[in-house]
C-alpha cells in the first residue's frame, strides 16, 4: 500500500466496527487462501511429483510429500529426455529475440525522436499500425516469407533467425523507446552537437547511457515473451534437434515417462521464475503500466 | 561537422531546434534542394537525414520483410493458390467459397466464441473481484501480488501440459480433489461438454495475475476523497464498491474486457496442446484451423482467406482498443 493510501473503500472508523471486521476478515482469509492454493499450489505439485516416483505419483496425486524423494528424476530428465539440450536451443531464442529487439527498439527510437528525418512520421505511422493487427493473422503468409526470403532466395526455418527476425518487428518496442527519448530534454543533443559530437557519438556517448530503464523494461517484456513463444517455434523450427523446450515438451508428453516428464516441466519453469523472483518488484509494479498497452 | 555548427548559430533560420521545443516535423526535413542555403547547410540536412535513414535501416528492414510484407500478402494470399514451387495464381473468391463449404469452419467458429464467452465470463470478474479485496488488504499485500502473479510467469505449455495432468480422469488432481466433496468423477478433456470449460479454468489460471495487478494499479488511483464523501452521506460498503470504485475504472474495465477477446479469439495453445481439438472437435479453435489448413493440408489459400477473415474481426476489436488507450500513450 502507498503511502497516500491511508484508506480503500473501508476507512479505519469502518475497520473498527465489529461486523465490518468480521466480513473482511473472514473475505481476507478466502482470498489467501485462495491466492496461496491457486497461485503456489499447482507450482508446489510440479516440484513434488517432479521428485516423486510415477507408480507413487499416479496412486496418490493429492499428497502434499513425496513417498521417496527421487532427485535422480531431475538429471534423468536433464540426459534422457535431452531437456538441457532443448533449454539451450530455448536460451539461443530468448537470446538473440531479446538483443534484436534491443537493437530495433533504440535505434529506430533514436532516429524518429531526436534525428526527426522528413520521412519520420510515415515511418513511425508505419511502424504503429502494425499494432492494429495481432501477429497471428498474418502469420501464414509471414511463414512463406521465412520459408523463401524475398529478393535473398534463402530459407530461414529451422535456423534461429527464423524465431530472432520477426521478434525484432516488435512496434510496442519502438512506441516505448521513442517516448522515452522524447522525454529526454533537447539541449543535451545541441550541447553535444555544439561540441562537434555526430549522430551516431550521441546515440552511444548520451542516449544509451540515459536509457537504463528502458532498456530495463524492454528486456524483461522480451524475454519473458521470447520464453513463452510456443506457435512460431512450432511453425518454423520442425527439425526437433533444433527445437526449443516449449515445442519439445508437448511431443516428449506422448512418450515420456510422467515423473521424468513433470521434471522437465520444472525446469522449464526455473528460469524464467528466477528472473521474476529477482525482478518482481519491477514487474508487479510495471504491469499496470505496460499492460494497459501492450 | 563542426563548420556548420559555427555558421549554424549565426543563422537563426536554419538552427532546427530553439531551446526544448520540438522541430515540427516537416520544417527542417524539406528536402535540401527546396532551400537556397550554402553548401555545409545543405549537407547538414542531409547528413542527418543519412544518419536517421541509416539508424532506421534495423527496423526498417525487419518491419518489411517480417510485418508489413507478410501483412500485404496475408491479403494477397486469401486470393491465390500458391504450392511453393510454381508461381501463385490468381483464383478469385474460390479460397473463400472452399472455406465456407468445410464444415468444420462453422464448429470452429462456435467453440471460439463459446470459449470467448465462458473466458469472459469466469475470467472477467474474477480478476475484479480478487483486485477490490485485495487493495483492502493491509499486510502481506506484496507476498499475495507475487503469488497472484506466479502463474503468469509460467510458459502456457508448461500450464497446459500441467493441467492436462490434473484432468486426467483417473490419476489427475481435479477429480480426486472434486471426490473428496462427493462430485464426479468427470472425464474432462475426454468429454464433449467438459474439455472446454476444462480449457478455459487452465486458461483463466494463467491469465488472471496479470489482469488482478492491472485493477490494483487503477484502484490505487481512485481518489480517497470519493470514498470519505460517500461514507459521510452514509453509503454502505457494498455501494461504495458499486458506486464509485467500480465507476471510477471503468475505462481500464473496458480495455481489460477489450484485451480478453482480442486474445480468446486468438486461442491455439490450450486445446492444440491438450486435445487436439477433440473430441470430435469440440474444442477446434479459428487459429487451429488455420494451423491445419496452412501446416498440415498445405493449402495455403483456404488458410489466407481465413486469416483475413479472422483480421478483420480482431482489426475492428484493436482499433477500438488502440482508440481507448490513446489518452494512457499521451499522458
Amino acid at each position: 500500500m502507498s503511502a497516500r493510501a491511508d484508506r480503500g473503500v473501508l476507512s479505519s472508523a469502518d475497520r473498527r466496527r465489529t461486523p465490518v471486521r468480521l466480513w473482511s476478515g473472514g473475505m481476507q482469509t478466502v482470498l489467501v487462501l485462495a491466492v496461496v492454493v491457486a497461485g503456489a499450489g499447482p507450482l508446489y505439485w510440479t516440484v513434488k511429483s517432479a521428485i516423486s516416483a510415477t507408480p507413487d505419483l499416479l496412486a496418490h496425486p493429492l499428497s502434499l510429500w513425496p513417498e521417496k524423494f527421487e532427485w535422480h528424476n531431475l538429471s534423468d530428465a536433464w540426459s534422457t529426455l535431452q531437456i538441457g539440450h532443448y533449454l539451450v536451443n530455448t536460451a539461443v531464442l530468448v537470446g538473440g529475440s531479446w538483443l534484436t529487439q534491443l537493437l530495433v527498439a533504440t535505434t529506430a527510437g533514436y532516429a524518429l525522436s531526436v534525428l526527426r528525418p522528413w520521412f519520420g512520421r510515415v515511418v513511425y505511422g508505419g511502424i504503429l499500425a502494425t499494432l492494429f493487427l495481432p501477429g497471428t493473422v498474418s502469420m501464414v503468409a509471414l511463414y512463406l516469407t521465412v520459408l523463401n526470403v524475398p529478393g535473398l532466395g534463402v530459407s530461414l526455418t529451422d535456423t534461429p533467425l527464423a524465431v530472432w527476425l520477426p521478434a525484432g518487428a516488435h512496434a510496442f518496442n519502438i512506441l516505448l523507446a521513442k517516448q522515452f527519448f522524447d522525454a529526454i530534454p533537447r539541449e543535451l543533443f545541441e550541447a553535444a552537437e555544439v561540441d562537434g559530437a555526430g549522430s551516431f557519438r550521441v546515440f552511444w556517448r548520451i542516449v544509451l547511457p540515459l536509457s537504463g530503464p528502458l532498456l530495463a523494461v524492454i528486456s524483461l517484456l522480451s524475454v519473458m515473451t521470447a520464453w513463452k513463444d510456443f506457435l512460431w517455434p512450432l511453425i518454423v523450427i520442425t527439425d526437433p534437434e533444433r527445437q526449443p523446450l516449449a515445442v519439445a515438451l508437448p511431443r516428449l508428453a506422448n512418450s515420456a515417462d510422467q515423473a521424468l516428464l513433470l521434471a522437465g516441466m520444472f525446469i522449464a519453469i526455473v528460469p524464467p521464475l528466477l528472473i521474476f523472483v529477482v525482478f518482481q518488484r519491477y514487474i508487479v509494479r510495471g504491469v499496470g503500466f505496460t499492460g494497459l498497452k501492450g | 561537422m563542426s563548420t556548420t555548427q559555427a555558421e549554424g548559430v549565426t543563422r537563426p533560420g536554419n538552427r532546427p531546434i530553439p531551446d526544448g521545443e520540438r522541430r515540427p516535423p516537416s520544417g527542417d526535413g524539406t528536402p535540401p534542394t527546396a532551400r537556397r542555403r550554402s553548401g555545409p547547410q545543405l549537407s547538414r540536412a542531409w547528413r542527418l537525414n543519412l544518419a536517421a535513414l541509416i539508424f532506421l535501416l534495423p527496423a526498417l528492414l525487419l518491419f518489411g520483410y517480417f510485418s508489413w510484407w507478410p501483412i500485404l500478402r496475408s491479403a494477397l494470399l486469401a486470393f491465390q493458390q500458391t504450392n511453393l514451387v510454381e508461381p501463385a495464381t490468381w483464383v478469385g473468391w474460390s479460397n473463400f467459397v472452399r472455406l465456407f463449404d468445410d464444415p468444420v469452419l462453422p464448429i470452429a467458429v462456435r467453440n471460439t466464441l463459446w470459449f470467448t464467452a465462458l473466458s469472459l465470463l469466469i475470467g472477467f470478474p474474477l480478476p475484479v473481484l480478487v483486485a477490490l479485496l485485495m487493495s483492502e488488504i493491509r499486510r502481506f499485500g506484496g507476498l499475495l501480488r507475487v503469488l497472484v502473479y506466479l502463474p503468469v510467469v509460467v510458459p502456457p505449455v508448461v500450464s497446459v501440459l500441467l493441467w492436462k495432468q490434473f484432468y486426467d480422469p483417473d490419476s489427475g488432481l481435479a477429480n480426486h480433489v472434486l471426490g473428496l466433496i462427493g462430485l464426479g468423477p468427470f472425464l474432462w478433456l475426454q468429454d464433449q461438454h467438459w474439455a472446454m470449460p476444462g480449457l478455459v479454468i487452465t486458461a483463466t489460471w494463467a491469465g488472471v495475475g496479470g489482469a488482478v495487478l492491472i485493477y490494483l494499479a487503477a484502484l490505487a488511483g481512485v481518489s480517497t476523497e470519493l470514498y470519505d464523501a460517500a461514507e459521510i452521506d452514509g453509503a454502505s460498503v457494498p455501494r461504495r464498491v458499486w458506486h464509485i470504485a467500480l465507476p471510477q475504472i471503468r475505462g481500464v474495465l473496458l480495455l481489460m474486457l477489450l484485451l480478453q477477446i482480442i486474445g480468446a479469439f486468438q486461442v491455439f495453445t490450450e486445446p492444440f496442446v491438450m486435445t487436439a481439438g477433440g473430441p470430435e472437435n469440440a474444442t477446434i479453435s479459428v487459429l487451429m484451423l488455420i494451423y491445419r489448413y496452412a501446416f498440415l493440408d498445405g493449402d495455403y489459400g483456404r488458410a489466407g482467406a481465413l486469416s483475413v477473415l479472422l483480421a478483420i474481426v480482431l482489426g475492428l476489436v484493436s482499433a477500438l482498443y488502440l482508440r481507448l488507450t490513446r489518452p494512457w500513450s499521451r499522458s
